[in-house]
């Protein structure tokens, strides 16, 4: 199981918080902060695997990361996750947002929060993999891009006519 | 476009988006927390106004502010209106909000479970998605029971997308709601074989976390993940499967044996490291299970090591990491072939990665032996000296303390070598871990008689050179040791070489800037000492030397006494008191020496952890219950100021306890063994006399020590262990060459002695290293009866526990999911008639559901002895991993089928059953009657065939839910016509609070036995509460009511209805007779509260039981049916009924629905219908078509309930 998906950019500002157990909102910033402080503390050619231990959970959670350019992506997993598996996953993840953003950058995850999650929801459910193949996920992302136009969709659109 | 462009710009002046609010806040850094809450209050003023899009724009942009930590809880019912939106893009964002916030504790989310329902049934495969996503995520024990039904259905949803999202969330929903397991798991299995990897994916991830937490519930599914596993190409599936059996095959270790080689081929041929790492993980698992029994796995442990070699070699940290980290699963069963690489290991501790270089120090804790603890001990040393940073030299630190204690100091030859370790680690700079030190040297000088003497010459140079240890900076880490080093020297004062110096080492006034808990110890050691070189002045009669040192003490502990600290200080006055006092005795010639070493005499015998948990509660002590009256709370909030007196006082009162404890301990030992000595029932557990030391002194029942002579007694100045090592060393040699001698005497029963070290533990050469010293380890005390390992009790609130459940046992008719068909309100309205075919899937689903689970409850047990059968004939075999799949009996297909197959069988009465298996029904379409004798001929041989041919036969009707369900309608007639939505729930009774809707059913199993469901719909804004139902019985029909009540009682409705909303209640009755319908009054009375307070109130109904609710559906074979005609022993009776338009198809499925009737052929307009009542009642139809008219014959083997039957059915048919 995936506890928690994270990312925060190398100032520790959140761009995306996902927790697949419950938190209060004060508890999640506190993690999110410390977690920051633990992988900032490591270089970029140490291994991405983090005994988290008192962070979430316990001894049997574990932080996988990857760092890319600005940006962070922490996973929170127990021991039933293939540590390689998530990893890749991590890569599945942050290439279907290059797909889906066209070469994504961070301020693609700042301002459109809401469609990272959509897409991630198609990655993760409920902190069980959901789906690995990219072109899957992609395909997925379109078609409900697509219902959403069909939708005749824009919010000013329908404030103009309020 | 102009104009839009204008309007667009407008329209930003009133709302933000949120990539406005994500500018905005941008803009604000300095006074971003006022920005936002200006725009929290916007959004407020948006979330008030009608239009949908306005409110999903506010809640998306709550979505963002929770992410930067604003509670957004305020808004929930707001982000259920947006949830509830028709357009999908509002809908998205209403659930993301509700994703993100919503848990167990929000209290609106009962409102959601209608809206998801409909979500999940709707026609768009994304709106489903979206709501399966959502709940996914705050799903609570009420949506799971509500909704686990509808979630199971989407399972067989075409779409895979809805599939696999369905069979993930299932596993919320036992977590949840754990009796949904059982129930759903049959499906959920076949889902394992699903076309679609994805959906495939989902069901493996599913079962693999469920069988991680208990696994042997699932180990009969081993065969079919062992197909799985090698017929599967998608990596994620792979590693899943091979982590499960990881999980498995400590269960089972035949598992094991068949696994070691396709995981091995995988190992060599795969190219994924991410599946090598788990292949040889899980090896590694197989071979820890098999550890005891299979000599012969070397190779598999060889290519594992090898294989994890090569991963620690490579360049990649993250292999690194996981190479150790697998290595150290190895070592615990398999210690050798890890430690042959323990140069690899020990580079891995120059690693510049923290991570790896701990997993590395793990690695060592298990590789030490007798012979090589000095050596890495020595490493680690060099190691700490180098070490930056503190947080990595502590850890060191604790490493090296643990791999030197651990069991027991099993590896430590030489404790001199060890103490002068310890003493060389308090040399370090800011550790934390001193006091780790203090325990360690503690427990070895109480514990190792031996060494005392070594110890107390350390220590009294550690208390010499406290100035080194205790600059003031480091005060907090490294002093603690101090604190071990006057206790030893004072405890065992009769060891010190020079107890005045000693002594006046610990009076220093440089003491009195330690911590209070070690001043203390000192204040009370000294006086130890004192008492020592008393007794040894007094005895050599030096008087004048003896009045000196009482002197020093009158003089050095008004310093004490002084002291800030309580205990101190009182120590020190009171011990001053003493003094003074044997100050005069001393000037009066009196000698005092024999009765001040009395308050110290009596040995110290080291006591368990737990003995004092473990030591069993006398009977009649409450240790809850108060001895003196609690005291109030304002009195305890007035203490803490004062208790602020002293700021070390709370640890300081931590580090004293055991000390006091340990001598008090000792004095009731003292006595309890005295007691127990004089107490002829007490069976003293070990008589030997050598254990019970006395005060004698000078009595040593240890074995002697062979101190070797070339060890120097003391060593001056600080120790250095390296000079133990190398004596350690030589003292070996020598050992080595002694030894050599008597091998060559020992020549011939050489043989013998290789036999045994082959199959001991611990290393070759461990066995030939003897200790040092003869150490005699004390063992621990425990209290008489303690219950060993009474501790690691599992946690109770674990709530995967409540998952261990048996899923092979036989479904029982409670544990159907229950079924909430009519929360929609549209669909009360005119339960006879709905044509939503929403409620049609939900109304009827669940019936044939519940047929399917009786049919398997009843074959469960000859399907469980089967399945164990099956899976020890799985694993008895070992063929080649090639063949593994086709002569394998895979249980999920197969025996499903089987399942359909045996089940009607076996509710099929007569002894016919068997044959009809054989029959292939799908194509025997001859009227009824077919010759019944003219298939005797056949019996014999066929029951010649072997046992597998016939599961391949009965494979044909095809288990698929739907197909099942359709075929209770036509049985294999062509007809495609859409079947009219129907609805058993009738009114029950109706006012302007409630409505109440009900259905009976009843099952085979319970016979006698119906049960009520009844749908309670508030319909007022009051909230219902404290709901009672309650009948007038008559003599035929009873309402079950809870043990201890009377008949008069009601049976009160397990829940309460908020406004708007309807719950299902369900009542059993127990009747006598079925032959008539009957009809019972009853009333349910509530409780209905408002704003302007509560009243209560009644409704009355009438229970209407027709003779159709007491049959069951029940499938019966064509033959069976034909010899049930033959017996003759059934009355019959027809009616006919005029003007009927509807088709014969919907007609056969009115029946079939409201008279809980099965099809068992059907011809043209003609058709043969089966069903049986509770109570054992065959009914036959004959249901022919005419032109406008249908007639029904019927035969049964009660003529008053046929003739009932047959006039309900009339009235049904009327409506046609």
């Amino acid at each position: 199981m995936i506890q928690a998906i994270l990312v925060f950019n190398n100032h520790g500002k959140p761009r995306l918080v996902r927790f697949y157990q419950r938190f209060p909102e004060e508890i999640q910033q506190q993690i999110v902060r410390e977690t920051f402080h633990l992988v900032l503390k490591r270089d970029d050619n140490i291994c991405n695997f983090l005994e988290g231990g008192s962070l979430i959970g316990g001894s049997d959670y574990k932080l996988i990361y990857r760092h890319y350019a600005t940006l962070y992506f922490v996973f929170c997993v127990d021991s039933s996750e293939s540590e390689l598996g998530i990893l890749d996953l991590i890569q599945v993840f942050v290439e279907t947002l290059d797909k889906c953003f066209e070469n994504v950058c961070e301020l693609d995850l700042i301002f459109h929060m809401d469609k990272v999650h959509y897409i991630l929801q198609e990655v993760v459910m409920g902190g069980m993999v959901l789906e690995t193949n990219m072109n899957e996920i992609v395909a997925q992302m379109e078609a409900q891009s697509r219902l959403e136009k069909s939708e005749n969709f824009p919010v000013t659109l329908h404030l103009s006519t309020r | 476009m102009a104009l839009k462009m204008v309007k667009g710009s407008i329209d930003r002046m009133f709302d933000k988006n949120l990539q406005d609010l994500v500018r905005g806040i941008r803009n604000h850094k300095e006074d971003e927390a006022k920005y936002i809450s200006q725009c929290i209050d916007e959004i407020k003023q948006e979330l008030k106004q009608d239009n949908i899009a306005v409110k999903a724009n506010a809640v998306c942009k709550l979505t963002y502010l929770q992410m930067l930590g604003y509670d957004i809880s305020w808004a929930a019912f707001n982000i259920i209106e947006v949830m509830s939106a028709s357009k999908f893009t509002f809908k998205r964002i209403g659930y993301l909000a509700a994703s993100q916030c919503f848990h167990e504790g929000t209290d609106v989310i009962m409102l959601t479970t209608n809206q998801i329902r409909k979500d999940l049934s709707s026609p768009s495969q994304y709106d489903t998605g979206v709501a399966l996503t959502g709940l996914s995520c705050f799903v609570t024990p009420d949506l799971a029971r509500d909704l686990a039904n509808d979630i199971m259905t989407l399972m067989s949803h075409t779409k895979p997308y809805i599939r696999k999202k369905a069979v993930l969330i299932m596993y919320k929903v036992f977590l949840k709601y754990p009796e949904s397991l059982r129930p759903a798991f049959p499906r959920l299995k076949e889902k394992l074989e699903d076309p679609d990897p994805g959906v495939q994916s989902a069901a493996v991830n599913v079962i693999c976390e469920l069988a991680r937490r208990n696994p042997k519930n699932y180990l009969s599914l081993a065969p079919l993940f062992f197909k799985l596993m090698t017929s599967s190409t998608n990596n994620w599936v792979l590693i899943k499967i091979i982590k499960l059996f990881g999980a498995l095959t400590p269960l089972e270790p035949r598992l094991g044996k068949k696994l070691i080689e396709p995981l091995t081929n995988l190992i060599h041929s795969t190219s994924a490291m991410s599946l090598l790492y788990e292949c040889v993980n899980t090896v590694i698992a197989v071979l820890i299970s098999l550890s005891s029994g299979m000599p012969n796995h070397s190779a598999s442990i060889q290519l594992c090591v090898q294989k994890l070699r090569i991963l620690i070699e490579d360049s990649d940290q993250n292999l690194k990491y996981l190479g150790l980290l697998a290595m150290s699963k190895i070592l615990r069963t398999h210690p050798k072939s890890v430690q042959s690489h323990k140069d690899l290991i020990l580079q891995c501790l120059d690693d510049k990665d923290e991570s790896i270089r701990l997993r590395a120090l793990d690695l060592l804790y298990g590789m030490v032996s007798k012979k090589n603890l000095m050596e890495i001990v020595k490493r680690l040393m060099t190691h700490v000296d180098k070490a930056e940073g503190t947080t990595y030299r502590d850890e060191l630190l604790t490493k090296i303390i643990d791999i030197c204690s651990q069991s027991n100091y099993q590896y430590i030859t030489n404790f001199e070598w060890y103490i002068s370790i310890l003493v060389e680690l308090t040399r370090l700079e800011g550790t934390r871990h001193g006091h780790l030190i203090a325990a360690q040297m503690l427990d070895v000088a109480i514990r190792v008689k031996a060494i005392r003497k070594f110890a107390v010459s350390q220590m009294s140079a550690l208390l010499d050179s406290a100035h080194l240890v205790a600059s003031s900076t480091q005060r907090n880490g490294i002093c603690e040791v101090l604190y071990a080093a006057a206790w030893i020297c004072g405890e065992f004062s009769e060891h010190l070489q020079e107890p005045p110096q000693t002594l006046e080492a610990m009076l220093r006034p440089k003491v009195t800037t330690l911590p209070g808990h070690i001043q203390a110890v000192y204040v009370q050691n000294v006086v130890k000492l004192y008492a020592s070189i008393l007794q040894r002045r007094e005895q050599a009669s030096e008087a004048e030397a003896a009045q000196e040192v009482t002197q020093l003490m009158v003089e050095r502990l008004p310093q004490f006494v002084q002291s800030a600290d309580l205990e101190v200080q009182e120590r020190a006055s009171c011990i001053l008191q003493l003094v003074k006092h044997v100050q005069k005795l001393q000037a009066k010639g009196v000698p005092v020496a024999e009765e001040v070493s009395a308050l110290f005499a009596g040995e110290l015998n080291p006591v368990a952890p737990k003995a004092q948990k473990k030591v069993p509660v006398p009977e009649g002590l409450d240790l809850d219950a108060w001895i003196n009256e609690p005291p109030s709370d304002s009195e305890s909030e007035d203490e803490k100021p004062k208790a602020i007196f002293h700021d070390e006082e709370q640890r300081q009162a931590r580090h004293r306890h055991p000390e006091v404890d340990e001598e008090e301990l000792a004095r009731r030992r003292e006595a309890r063994k005295q007691e127990q000595a004089n107490n002829p029932f007490y069976i003293k557990s070990s008589p030997s006399p050598q254990k019970r030391y006395q005060d004698a002194p000078g009595v040593e029942h240890i074995p002697v020590v062979q101190i070797d002579l070339s060890v120097p007694l003391k060593v001056p100045g600080m120790p250095m262990s390296d000079q133990y090592v190398k004596l350690e060393e030589e003292r070996r040699h020598r050992q080595r060459l002694e030894k050599d001698k008597k091998k060559r005497r020992k020549k011939e029963k050489e043989k013998k002695g290789k036999h045994r070290r082959h199959s001991s533990l611990p290393t070759e050469s461990d066995e030939d290293i003897a200790p040092a010293h003869q150490v005699d380890i004390v063992t621990e005390e425990m209290p008489e009866n303690a219950l060993p390992s009474d501790e690691d009790d599992k946690d109770p609130n674990d709530p995967y526990r409540a998952l261990d459940i048996d899923l092979d046992k036989p479904l029982a008719d409670s544990e159907k999911l229950p079924v909430q068909k009519h929360r929609n309100a549209e669909t009360l309205k005119s339960p006879e008639k709905e044509d939503v075919p929403v409620v049609e899937k939900k109304s009827k689903k669940p019936k044939k559901k519940e047929k399917k689970h009786k049919e398997r409850e009843k074959e469960k047990k000859k399907e469980k002895e089967k399945k164990a059968e099956d899976l020890d004939f799985w694993l008895s075999t070992t063929p080649p991993p090639a063949a593994a799949a086709a002569p394998a009996p895979i249980p999920s297909t197969e025996e499903l089928s089987v399942n359909a197959a045996t089940a009607s069988e076996d509710t099929c009465e007569g002894p016919k059953g068997e044959e009809a298996e054989d029959e292939d029904y799908g194509t025997e379409q001859d009227p009824e009657r077919k010759s019944s004798r003219h298939k005797k001929k056949h019996k014999k041989e066929k029951a010649e065939r072997p046992k597998d041919k016939k599961k391949v036969k009965k494979k044909q009707p095809e288990p698929e839910e739907e197909a099942a369900a359709a075929r209770l309608v036509d049985n294999g007639a062509a007809e495609e016509e859409p079947i009219p939505p129907m609805s058993s729930y009738c009114l029950l009774a109706e006012n302007s609070y409630i409505k109440m809707t009900y259905d009976i059913q009843a099952s085979l199993q319970k016979d006698s036995q119906v049960t009520v469901s009844v749908i309670l719909e508030n319909q007022s804004s009051s909230f219902l509460k404290n709901m009672e139902l309650n009948v007038l019985d008559s003599l035929n029909t009873k309402m079950a009511r809870p043990e201890g009540s009377s008949v008069h009682d009601g049976v009160p409705v397990p829940f309460q209805l908020p406004p708007g909303v309807s719950n299902e209640a369900q009542f059993v009755f127990t009747i006598q007779s079925i032959v008539m319908a009957q009809k019972l009054k009853g009333t349910l009375s509530f409780i209905a509260k408002d704003a302007n307070g509560a009243t209560h109130e009644k409704l009355d109904f009438r229970l209407h039981f027709s003779c159709s609710s007491y049959l069951v559906t029940t499938p019966c074979y064509s033959d069976a049916f034909a010899k049930l005609l033959e017996s003759g022993d059934l009355s019959m009776s027809s009616i006919k009924v005029d003007g009927i338009s509807m088709s014969f198809q919907n007609l056969l499925a009115k029946i079939c629905f409201h008279h809980h009737f099965s099809v068992v052929e059907r011809v043209d307009s003609c058709a043969s219908m089966y069903s049986r009542s509770v109570q054992g009642h065959h009914v036959c139809l004959l249901v022919k078509k005419g032109e406008h008219s249908v007639s029904v014959d019927g035969k049964c083997n009660d003529s008053t309930l046929l003739s009932n039957l047959l006039e309900e059915m009339k009235v049904t048919l009327a409506q046609c």
